[in-house]
């Protein structure tokens, strides 16, 4: 790990003014994916401002009657708490589908959007990754591409983000509030976060420098059903190939790109009276595989059909 | 509020709580709570397997709660209480769970041992309390069943090479069944 010097914040806005004035500041909440990609050396930064005592960390009603999750609330404590339970159920099964336990206790809210894909090439120093290093070169185009995304890729990034809550987020269209570095308090809709790869991988959300997550806001609930569909591997802690979240009549999708994707061509195909697997179809039209990942879009087209063939009578 | 080590500065003192008592300690900022126990405090108990977060061996209890100590550093716990395995017991004063470990033979090699032990505990708090797992059927109930595959489930982040899983299970619900 390289040398670091480290500032606990009081307050977000002091954070945020710290990580703008701090060159190579970064920073810490929970740590179970910065500390990570630190050991191998991905992240190097050399200052941290560890967030993960702010005040950031209660889940209250919004006047409107949605919820307000502080950006440091746990993803057990989130995905724990009644109302979540009883009105979003679609994010609690997502949070619960995501990690193990120990990292669910320590992940925060806030990190788990900031966190960073798993391409196993991003992972490897020895081997060109775009993100890692602009211009150098994507080795999962030609290589071992087998979770990795078919939709919104470039010819420069082909990961996607491994977030399930995001995804979740995105059918429910949740709101992201941040407070920039002049103290000013900022809200992204949640599908304005995260951006695709294009020509620069590297920067991938919309947040400005020093910008610090100090919430994610709930709407009031959709329409049921809600519902988070995860195909992966094995039964328990393992990445996503493939998920669908649904809330009332949105429906998002994960593990397609480097951001949660919401599947508007689908609803819409849907709302003008299209079958399930022909809106399906309309939102996979555009997929692309690479040759390994190429049964993603088979498999997407066949849990979004079955997801709405499900929902067809309620 | 506690002391927060002045900028430029790369080690940091405080004072970090470890099975009940208080330590105070004087490490590099970059040491993770893993190294803090087993390096500095001398507590061996605690494992680390993978050091990355994959494999649960490091498992300890921060304030209550089961994380991995290996993706954690030692100055994000300055005034929190670490309980390690030496603290959940030693001979011949063992923890019912680790008596149960040893009657249904739950490990072979004992590596991943203490970890496993750790995060069960953590994890019957977590069951206590009414939190849900991925195997929690009805999201919207009071209470948790600690079914065999909500054991199963809440105790995925815990690997086993030697795959005494069956064991493991017996000896979680052996405890759980006599808590309950």
């Amino acid at each position: 790990m390289s040398p670091f010097t480290y500032e606990r914040a009081e307050d977000a806005t002091g954070a945020a003014k710290a990580a703008a004035a701090t060159p190579g500041a970064k920073f810490l909440a929970g740590g179970t994916n910065l500390l990570d990609l630190m050991k191998l050396e991905i992240e190097r930064p050399s200052h941290l401002i560890d967030v993960g005592r702010l005040p950031l960390a209660e889940i209250a009603e919004t006047s409107d009657g949605g919820l307000r999750i502080g950006a440091v609330v746990s993803n057990t404590a989130a995905a724990s708490d009644r109302r979540v339970r009883a009105r979003y159920p679609v994010l609690a099964q997502a949070l619960l589908s995501g990690a193990s336990a120990q990292l669910r206790n320590k992940a925060t809210v806030g990190g788990n959007l900031m966190q960073r894909t798993r391409c196993p090439y991003f992972y490897d120093p020895a081997k060109p990754c775009n993100k890692r290093e602009p211009g150098a070169g994507c080795s999962a185009l030609e290589g071992l591409n087998r979770s990795h995304a078919i939709l919104g890729a470039s010819e420069a990034c082909i990961a996607v983000n491994p977030s399930d809550m995001a995804v979740a987020l995105s059918a429910l269209e949740a709101k992201v509030e941040t407070v920039t570095p002049s103290g000013q308090a900022r809200a992204f809709a949640i599908d304005d976060v995260h951006r695709l790869p294009g020509d620069t991988p590297e920067i991938e959300t919309n947040l400005g420098a020093g910008e610090l997550v100090t919430a994610v806001v709930l709407p009031p609930p959709p329409d049921w059903p809600q519902d988070y569909r995860k195909v992966r591997d094995r039964a328990s802690y393992a990445g996503g190939l493939f998920s669908l979240a649904r809330a009332g009549d949105r429906l998002a999708l994960g593990a397609v790109a480097l951001k949660p994707w919401r599947a508007t061509l689908a609803e819409a195909a849907r709302a003008a009276g299209a079958s399930p697997a022909e809106a399906a179809e309309a939102e996979l039209a555009g997929a692309k595989g690479r040759g390994g990942n190429d049964f993603k879009i088979v498999l997407a087209k066949r849990v979004v059909a079955a997801a709405l063939e499900e929902g067809a009578g309620g | 509020m506690p002391d927060t080590p002045a900028r430029g500065v790369t080690r940091a003192v405080f004072e970090i709580t470890v099975n009940g008592e208080a330590r105070r300690v004087d490490v590099d900022l970059r040491t993770t709570l893993l190294d803090l126990l087993r390096e500095h405090l001398g507590l061996m108990g605690t494992k680390k397997g993978c050091d990355h977060g994959q494999c649960g061996a490091c498992t300890v209890l921060a304030n209550g709660l089961r994380i991995n100590s290996c993706l954690s550093l030692a100055i994000m716990h300055e005034g929190d209480a670490v309980t390690t395995i030496e603290g959940v017991g030693l001979p011949p004063n063992l923890h019912p769970l680790q008596r149960a470990f040893l009657e249904r033979d739950a490990f072979q090699c004992g590596y991943c041992t203490p970890g496993q032990i750790c995060s069960a505990l953590g994890m019957l708090g977590e069951v206590e309390r009414g939190e849900p797992s991925q195997a929690t059927e009805d999201l919207a109930a009071e209470d948790v069943v600690l079914t065999d595959a909500e054991i199963r489930e809440r105790m995925s982040g815990n690997i086993c090479r030697c795959s005494a899983y069956p064991q493991i299970l017996e000896a979680i619900r052996d405890v759980a069944g006599s808590a309950a």
